[in-house]
């Protein structure tokens, strides 16, 4: 009685409408582990090796930014650290520079060579930094210079053709210099670890450590770590990027007992006990800056350099990196207001452009 | 407060005047590698019982567990399988793809394109992975084939030109690694010429084959040895046969034993080292930053996207990226309109179409009745007609009865009459 012919026109609208699925290639199956069960040496573990020749020959960077109040002994540590001059202010003994009247960003590049594996490392010196009398927002063209660094490693990573090793200027670790009052920390400090341990990874070092005593200076890391807890300030080693048991009981250690670090920097070497170290001639001795009995330069040197390099720069790309791309994308169509084709509010940017059949 | 940024272009070479300790650095990155694990994916491209599984088997020292494919299949298509292996603390997860049905079919026409859609598969995935905007890059199960073994069949004379023709779709998008099969059914002369006259096939067909890297001291002498073996002849086998007084891979024959691992018998040897023992991590690099670099720069360009407008003013991704989205959304409206104006449409259809078919059933059903009535009417008048004539009949009936009755009885007095007439005899005295 009904015609037949409405529903086979139905289907045949339909299926013009909806693409056809993509055939799914195969998808490969839960691995099956196999190990006891190895026959004779295949030799996968030479990858290890493979892969170290590989990153001897390309070579490492490293950016270390160091921000404090003039007069801390910033540059000192620095050259301390590195051994060698790399900041030249503390050479010259005549203070003739003026303090500037603003933040300035100092960035020089290095290349150092330890053992085969060569090293650009590039420090960031922040002079004028609380040195004014109104220091309000003086941490903002710091966290300028940084999220610009992450601005310019996006810009290059987004690009068509990229660049086989994209030149990495992002900040991976900021060595913030606390003044030995004994007391606690000042509000600046609070301040600036506050806004900046979300974009990079800080790590509060006690300058000039030799003004206090040994109880003094317990008593005033307990505070300072205390403060900082109270305040929410997250510095490096940060409890959430712990990746294992095994990281977590040595982060914590160093969270809850060597942080934040009480350095002594020098560049002068004295005899002492007949070998040369590194110190500062005092009238009531020398103190030997690499000296674990005197202070603590030498954890922060191999918490920095001997074990955690790798760690500041992974968790600086991984984690403040990914982060800052995130927000960006996910902002105003990623441009600055004002500029570009586009300067309306989007929403969000999906993850592909193109229509898919999911 | 305005920042000053001054940056040094020219770096300074520094002198270190002690240890500083940073050449602890390749250790600190081996080691997290190390704690996360390596993938390494490896595709088999080759005839059906060529010696793909046997030879991945022998290569990794284990028995993976496969059903041997059938010659039936009606295509190609690609079976993935993955493992973890451990050796002292290295961690490794591998996967092998196969090509199921390769080289099966009567018509091979389509049979590489299989192939290259799982290649690019992977690379999507990847490429995926790193435009979201929430990625995790760094704990991503790297599935991109790093290493593509192609099997070639040992017939002593030349390249099938299915060989060709796959190898050349392949080359620019995988790192490719010829070897001869088999190798065990060609004799030494013979084999010289085979390997010389496929190696001058594939350059004189332009195929991109791997080249191993000679630009590191370590690696550059003992790469460029092998690179002259290739394509390598290996002979694949799990089976131990005893050698002197040692087990040993080998497949014995009547007339002798094959040892897998004895360099005069084939390139097996070669072929471990320069896979695995050396090269391993380079195939893993090519993959990533020639591979799958080429595959994103095409798929974006094909998207549309652009570094430089005509003007040769950078373009922001993003910018494009917004354009085009912007373009899907409209789009997305626009269809989602029309089906929704069609969907409008085709109810409205159909409500007329069933509005005509109740018309049509009622039309039908007043047609119905109107015969009922009709025939009813027709019965009834037929019906009266029928007691009219009864009535007629009975009347008349009754009629003629009368008469009957009337000219009866008359009848019967004439006829007494008549009798009495007619008898003189009778006593009327």
């Amino acid at each position: 009685m009904s015609k037949g012919l409405p529903e086979t026109r139905t289907d045949a609208a339909m299926s013009e409408l909806v693409p056809e699925p993509r055939p799914k290639p195969a998808v490969p199956m839960k691995p099956v582990s196999i190990n006891s069960n190895l026959l004779g040496y295949i030799g996968i573990d030479t990858i290890i090796e493979q892969m170290r020749k590989k990153t001897m020959k390309t070579g490492f960077d490293f950016n270390i930014m160091v921000v404090g109040q003039s007069g801390l002994g910033k540059s000192t540590l620095v050259n301390t650290l590195f051994k060698s001059q790399v900041s030249r202010k503390a050479a010259s003994w005549n203070r003739e520079e003026k303090i500037p009247k603003t933040v300035e960003i100092k960035a020089i590049g290095h290349v150092i060579e330890e053992g085969g594996v060569k090293m650009k490392l590039t420090v960031i010196d922040t002079p004028g930094f609380g040195d004014q009398i109104n220091n309000e927002n003086c941490w903002e063209p710091i966290e300028k210079y940084i999220n610009e660094q992450y601005e310019k490693f996006l810009k290059e990573e987004v690009n068509i053709a990229r660049k086989k090793r994209i030149p990495d200027t992002r900040v991976h670790c900021c060595l913030y210099f606390i003044s030995p009052t004994g007391h606690s920390l000042r509000p600046l400090d609070l301040e600036f670890m506050k806004h900046l341990s979300k974009v990079v990874n800080i790590i509060p070092v006690i300058a000039k450590a030799d003004t206090m005593t040994l109880e003094e200076k317990s008593e005033f890391k307990q505070r300072v770590r205390k403060e900082l807890e109270v305040n929410g300030i997250e510095f490096y080693p940060q409890k959430e990027f712990d990746e294992d048991l095994e990281d977590k009981t040595e982060n914590d250690k160093i969270r809850q007992e060597s942080m934040p670090f009480a350095v002594v920097g020098s560049d002068k070497e004295y005899q002492v006990n007949g070998k040369r170290v590194l110190g500062r001639k005092t009238p009531w001795g020398i103190i030997e800056v690499e000296n674990l009995n005197h202070c603590e330069f030498a954890l922060l040197r191999d918490f920095v350099i001997r074990t955690h390099l790798q760690d500041l720069k992974e968790v600086t790309h991984n984690i403040h990196y990914e982060t800052y791309r995130a927000k960006r994308l996910n902002d105003n169509g990623g441009l600055p207001p004002g500029e570009g084709l586009l300067g309306t509010v989007l929403p969000p940017v999906p993850a592909t452009p193109c229509p898919s059949a999911e | 407060m305005k920042g000053i940024i001054v940056m040094n272009e020219e770096l300074r070479n520094l002198s270190l005047s002690g240890h500083v300790g940073f050449d602890s650095l390749p250790d600190q990155l081996v080691n997290k590698s190390t704690s996360q694990g390596f993938c390494f994916n490896i595709l088999c491209v080759g005839e059906t019982g060529i010696g793909k599984s046997t030879l991945m088997d022998t290569l990794f020292n284990t028995k993976f567990e496969s059903d041997p494919a059938t010659h039936n299949e009606p295509g190609v298509r690609l079976k993935a399988r993955s493992y973890e292996l451990q050796e002292s603390n290295v961690r490794l997860k591998l996967t092998i793809v196969d090509t199921v049905g390769f080289g099966d079919q009567i018509n091979k026409d389509d049979s590489y394109k299989p192939i290259v859609e799982y290649i690019d598969a992977q690379f999507e995935a990847y490429l995926q992975e790193e435009l979201k905007i929430k990625r995790s890059l760094f704990n991503y199960h790297d599935t991109r084939i790093h290493a593509c073994l192609y099997f070639i069949a040992p017939t002593g004379h030349s390249l099938k030109s299915l060989d060709l023709v796959t190898m050349k779709k392949l080359d620019s998008k995988v790192n490719i690694i010829p070897i001869i099969a088999k190798a065990d059914t060609i004799a030494k002369n013979e084999l010289h010429k085979f390997k010389s006259k496929i190696m001058s096939e594939l350059v004189s067909n332009g195929v991109q084959i791997y080249q191993f890297p000679t630009d590191e001291e370590t690696v550059a002498e003992i790469n460029a040895t092998m690179s002259v073996h290739l394509p390598f002849a290996v002979v694949g086998s799990t089976e131990e046969v005893k050698i002197g007084n040692k087990m040993a891979k080998a497949r014995q024959y009547p007339w002798g034993v094959v040892q897998v691992e004895n360099e005069s018998h084939c390139d097996f040897v070669k072929l471990r080292e320069m896979l695995i023992r050396v090269n391993m991590e380079d195939l893993r690099e090519q993959t990533h930053a020639r591979h799958y670099e080429l595959y994103r720069r095409c798929k974006l360009e094909e998207m549309g996207f652009k570094d430089t407008d005509p003007d040769s003013k950078p373009f922001s991704l993003q910018e494009t990226y917004e354009a085009k989205r912007n373009e899907f959304l409209g789009e997305l409206q626009k269809k989602e309109e029309e089906m929704r104006q069609m969907f409008v449409m085709r109810v409205k259809e159909k409500e007329a179409e069933l509005k005509e078919a109740e018309k049509e059933l009622h039309e039908k059903f007043d047609l119905l009745k109107r015969t009922h009535q009709e025939e009813k009417k027709k019965v009834e008048d037929k019906k009266k007609e029928l007691e009219d004539e009864v009535n007629n009949f009975q009347k008349k009936k009754a009629a003629t009865q009368l008469l009957q009755s009337q000219a009866q009885q008359s009848g019967a007095q004439q006829t007494k009459k008549d009798k009495d007439k007619k008898n003189p005899w009778l006593c009327t005295e």
